[in-house]
């Protein structure tokens, strides 16, 4: 009997173990998202993806509604071709936007979906058309210091006005966002 | 002078004898260790005493530490707007690092120092001695099913750390401070992955037990018969098994993780 009550325990010891691994790899990794509710895929194309990652959350107005599946070179158009995964209760039309925002100052960039008004929802493969990049502070810099030296060239003879030194940083910041919105 | 040189040396040749005596135990342990498959009550009755028996132990101190960790990383991660991140750097910390190499401390402190004594013990008393009288080979009766049961306990063990310790920062973070519970566990989801992370975690746990058991086993086969040698052997067990544990996870942890 004393046996048994051991083999018992073991028994209860091992099962123990199994429950926490999968408890582990069920809700505190990423096991369950290979088998997760029905999604549908689409892509888009981003002129520069900055720091986006696989596995990237895909939101619409804060909500996270689905996954980046893989990032990949487009060859013809030397953009990067951004596949994600969207539930499929979650439907957006086809003239939906797709910009790579970042979650706070520091934190992790996603791909944030901003729906459109077409009657015609995205189906599974479509492409999404209306892309804007990841906002790369480099080539916000150089944008702002190349407008303050044409600024410098033009007006050179006029005295600039108080507060005009904002203008450069505004007119960069606007140039960036539109110059790679297609 | 000379008989400085003479020391020097005479310390250097028995370090390197111990340590090949060391590496001949341990392969006579690889060797005998899957006939004990054969007898596999003897491994469960270990594997009850091991494993099972070290589980309170185990659970407190995971759950304690996974309570202590969420609530120091959320005053970390709070002055940057970064709290939503604490389930990930919890499960992290606690399924790579602390999970196999705290477990494995405990074990050595726990199961280590009682597998030492009781061997030890044995010999004092001659038992080793009687089973090879009686053509019972003391390693395949006493040190291979202990050893077996070593390396089976302590994954198990380590993952239930893990768990304890996840769910200890879920009760802190989510239940008591208030941190919102579907970006605790979304984001251990989207970053936690179960080969990288967590299978790395349970080789880690895995080599633990190899060399927790393996230390115990030998100090406590090559104790002197005396009461002050167990004593000595004990200590030893727990010295040198968490010694080696520490350098071992570092050496682990370079060849796992240096890519990601």
């Amino acid at each position: 009997m004393a046996k048994k009550s051991t083999e018992t325990l073991v028994g209860v010891f091992v099962l123990l173990g199994i429950i926490a691994l999968a408890f582990l790899a069920l809700k505190a990794a990423n096991l369950a998202s290979f088998s997760a509710a029905k999604t549908y895929t689409v892509r888009a194309r981003f002129d520069n993806i900055g720091g986006l990652k696989k596995n990237a959350p895909v939101r619409s107005a804060g909500v996270s509604v689905g996954q980046v599946t893989s990032i990949t070179l487009d060859k013809n158009t030397y953009q990067g071709l951004v596949v994600m995964k969207i539930n499929d209760t979650v439907m957006f039309p086809v003239d939906s936007s797709a910009k790579i925002l970042t979650a706070g100052l520091l934190g992790d960039q996603y791909v944030g979906i901003e729906p459109g008004s077409d009657d015609k929802n995205l189906a599974n493969g479509d492409l999404i058309k209306q892309t804007q990049s990841a906002v790369v502070l480099e080539n916000l810099i150089g944008q702002l210091i190349f407008n303050k030296a044409a600024d410098a060239g033009t007006a050179a003879t006029t005295a600039p006005a108080p507060g005009a030194s904002l203008a450069p940083v505004q007119q960069a910041a606007s140039a960036a966002a539109s110059g790679s919105n297609k | 002078m000379i008989a400085l040189v003479n020391a020097l040396g005479q310390a250097t040749l028995r370090a390197f004898a111990g340590l090949g005596h060391a590496a001949y135990f341990f392969l006579d342990l690889l060797r005998y260790t899957p006939a004990s498959l054969r007898r596999f009550g003897l491994v469960v009755d270990q594997i009850y005493a091991i494993g099972y028996r070290s589980l309170t132990i185990i659970l407190a101190s995971g759950f304690a530490v996974g309570c202590v960790l969420a609530l120091q990383m959320y005053y970390a991660l709070v002055p940057f707007g970064a709290a939503e991140s604490l389930g990930l750097v919890v499960n992290l910390s606690l399924v790579r690092e602390l999970g196999p190499v705290v477990t494995a401390l405990l074990f050595a402190g726990r199961a280590g120092t009682a597998l030492t004594a009781e061997i030890g013990l044995m010999k004092a008393g001659e038992q080793l001695s009687a089973m090879e009288l009686m053509a019972v080979d003391p390693r395949s009766r006493v040190l291979a099913p202990r050893f077996l049961a070593g390396i089976v306990s302590m994954p198990i063990l380590a993952i239930l750390y893990s768990a304890i310790g996840i769910l200890g920062a879920w009760l802190i973070a989510v239940q008591l401070i208030g941190v919102d519970p579907a970006n605790f566990w979304s984001i251990m989801q989207s970053k936690v992955d179960v080969m990288r992370d967590i299978g790395n975690g349970i080789v880690k746990s895995f080599v633990f037990g190899v060399i927790c058991t393996g230390v115990a086993l030998y100090q406590g086969y090559e104790t002197q018969a005396t009461p002050e040698g167990v004593a000595y052997a004990t200590t030893r067990t727990v010295v040198f098994s968490s010694l080696a544990v520490l350098a071992m996870d570092f050496i682990l942890t370079a060849m796992m993780f240096s890519t990601s």
